[in-house]
């Protein structure tokens, strides 16, 4: 019974998403949708991506992580650096890219790994800050670092490309601040959707499973979960490091839709990932379509609020502090409950 | 010799980290609340001394003291309307809406002065003071820096140790159920709190704009965002915490931006502050909390 109720409600998650492709599609093809739109649409994908694997680590283990963007930088630059070295040796983009994406998902997972392990033995707000601080530090390196290729195998530097010392046939792949460039756009809105669900079957059956169950009962009660022989460390871990290779994912459909990639403050930096955070949080802890909605609103909104120019990050700030005391005020809370009970009372009434 | 003058610069930054730090520490140790729009305080000081110094022409010392009555009402105000409400309320939901409240001041400040980087003219009229034959040279601005982090360092203690205002802030901190059961009003408490650390914040955004002075909307994000990472450095909650983790990281920036490289320094900032907490984690002054079933 229990269980059936459990695969309906994940049907209508998967539901919304293959409803909204089809709309969009129906509006592409009718002509319908602006080109802002249409430029909207892989960002919407790798938001709504990054929402729901964050909501694994913050709603479903319990960890607040500040430094989500930071794996999202790794997959990136992973994915794209792929692309680029092998553009020689496989020819098809569309090949390349799918291997882009493994490859983006596994250094995301293994750097999550590697980070778990130290951080995961803080809690709270130190580990919110050390999470912040691995964030930054990719950020960081990968806009100092000089990588280039030529016949005799991988250099790198920290200083120029002329310090890499390579040969004639070299080609600069990572070129400091400036990033890597010239990254075939291979992502498009349907691959974006084909993740999301990927991303959303890997979420969804690890939450409904019996490891998902243990992460869980660490979040509500971490003694009591350790005292009936769940082992932390490995369930933490496991969340962290899915949740860290989700986001590389988008992350390497991040790299695949600019031609350009660089790491700055503003995509991959820590404002990023508490972008990502207020994601999941307004859409409710543990609730992942309330992670979807709130990342297609919270992105599309200072878009719809474009006409208002310089106003609408304004309204957007104040939006997101009304909502907040809203949803969470103790009083606010109270209120509603009034207001609700009354409401079942009239209709108890009337019936 | 260049050493030394780098030391100096690195405490003179560090000073300011300590002095923002104290706001973030203070807070944190009262309400339990990280207060991210506290770097943002900071620019809204250097906005408010730069439209009375150089628009309006008054001096510079009218400047600061108008910014941190502004900043001290400002303060208050934010506390008052976004952050009590949420009492009670998780602490997440308390860090987001104060994640809202940061990007409300620096929104309302790109509306107000635009984008474009402003000219700062340093509040400090303080000759540089040469020493060793004038192969090393202190600024004024640094001088004045160092000093007035002591001085304040030195004023919140004793204000904290022999006020009862001060004392009711330690007993909030500590146990804030029995505080009220003794008639302390945290509400107050609170208040005061948050008064006292975004006044800090206004000095500290006169003295970061003397050194930097470049002024921009986004002035105050990172040195609030390196400032949180002193407190927590130093042990958060903790105010001498504050000073000793501000300075360690003014120091460790400036010594990495001289010696190793300049792009790399946050980084490198940032690994310090890893592997601190890995090895006592709960900072340098921390208390250390046992865990009871």
């Amino acid at each position: 019974m229990k269980k059936n109720k459990l695969l309906i409600q994940n049907s209508i998650t998967y539901a919304i998403i293959i409803g909204c492709w089809i709309l969009v599609q129906i509006l592409a093809s009718t002509g319908h949708m602006t080109s802002l739109m249409k430029g909207l649409l892989v960002p919407l994908c790798i938001y709504v991506i990054m929402a729901v694997s964050l909501n694994l680590t913050v709603g479903i283990l319990g960890e607040l992580s500040l430094g989500h963007a930071g794996f999202m930088c790794l997959g990136a630059f992973s994915g794209a650096f792929f692309t680029n070295c092998m553009a020689n040796v496989i020819p098809s983009v569309q090949v390349r890219f799918f291997f882009a994406l493994l490859i983006g998902a596994l250094v995301a997972g293994v750097f999550g790994i590697l980070i778990g392990i130290p951080v995961l033995r803080l809690r709270g707000d130190y580990l919110a800050i050390v999470t912040l601080a691995f964030g930054e530090i990719i950020k960081n390196l990968l806009n100092a670092i000089y990588v280039g290729m030529d016949q005799s195998g991988f250099h790198f530097s920290f200083k120029d490309t002329t310090s890499l010392g390579m040969d004639d046939t070299g080609v600069v792949i990572i070129k400091g601040a400036q990033g890597i460039t010239g990254t075939p756009k291979a992502a498009t809105f349907t691959i974006g959707i084909i993740l999301v669900l990927l991303t959303l079957f890997v979420v969804l059956n690890l939450i409904n499973s019996r490891s998902g169950r243990a992460i869980m009962a660490i979040r509500d009660n971490r003694i009591a979960a350790e005292s009936v022989g769940i082992n932390i460390t490995k369930f933490k871990l496991m969340a962290f490091s899915i949740s860290a290779s989700l986001a590389g994912v988008a992350g390497v459909l991040y790299g695949h839709n600019l031609s350009s990639l660089a790491a700055t403050p503003k995509n991959f930096g820590y404002n990023q990932s508490i972008m990502i955070l207020v994601f999941v949080v307004l859409g409710g802890l543990g609730n992942i379509r309330g992670s979807i909605i709130a990342a297609v609103v919270l992105t599309m909104l200072p878009e719809l609020l474009r006409g208002l120019n310089d106003y609408r990050m304004l309204i957007y700030a104040i939006v997101l502090i009304v909502m907040m005391i809203f949803n969470s005020s103790p009083k606010a809370i109270e209120m509603r409950s009034v207001f609700m009970d009354k409401i079942k009372k009239n209709r108890k009434e009337a019936a | 010799m260049s050493f030394l003058s780098y030391l100096i610069n690195g405490i003179s930054l560090g000073s300011i980290y300590a002095i923002i730090a104290l706001g973030y520490t203070m807070v944190y140790g009262i309400a339990r609340m990280l207060n991210f729009a506290h770097g943002d305080i900071i620019m809204v000081g250097g906005f408010v001394i730069f439209t009375c110094v150089s628009t309006m022409g008054f001096p510079p010392l009218v400047g600061v003291l108008v910014a941190v009555i502004a900043c001290t009402v400002l303060g208050v105000m934010i506390e008052r309307v976004a952050y009590k409400p949420l009492r009670g309320a998780s602490s997440l939901a308390v860090l987001i809406t104060a994640i809202g409240v940061s990007y409300l001041l620096q929104n309302a400040a790109l509306l107000i002065f635009g984008s474009n980087a402003r000219q700062f003219t340093s509040v400090v009229n303080v000759p540089s003071l040469k020493l060793a034959g004038g192969a090393l040279s202190i600024s004024g601005v640094t001088m004045v820096t160092i000093l007035t982090c002591i001085i304040i360092m030195a004023g919140l203690m004793t204000f904290i140790n022999k006020t009862k205002i001060g004392q009711a802030m330690l007993a909030v901190s500590e146990d804030t159920g029995a505080a009220t059961l003794m008639g302390i009003d945290v509400n107050r408490t609170i208040a005061v709190t948050f008064a006292i650390g975004s006044a800090l914040a206004a000095i500290a955004g006169a003295l970061l704009c003397s050194t930097y002075p470049s002024l921009t909307p986004y002035t105050g994000s990172m040195p609030g965002i390196k400032a949180f990472v002193a407190a927590v450095f130093g042990g958060i909650g903790s105010i001498p915490g504050a000073l000793i983790g501000g300075i360690l990281l003014g120091v460790i920036e400036n010594l990495s931006k001289a010696y190793i490289s300049s792009q790399l320094s946050d980084a490198i900032v940032f690994a310090v502050l890893i592997v601190v907490l890995l090895v006592r984690p709960t900072g340098i002054m921390g208390k250390k909390i046992t865990e009871k079933v």
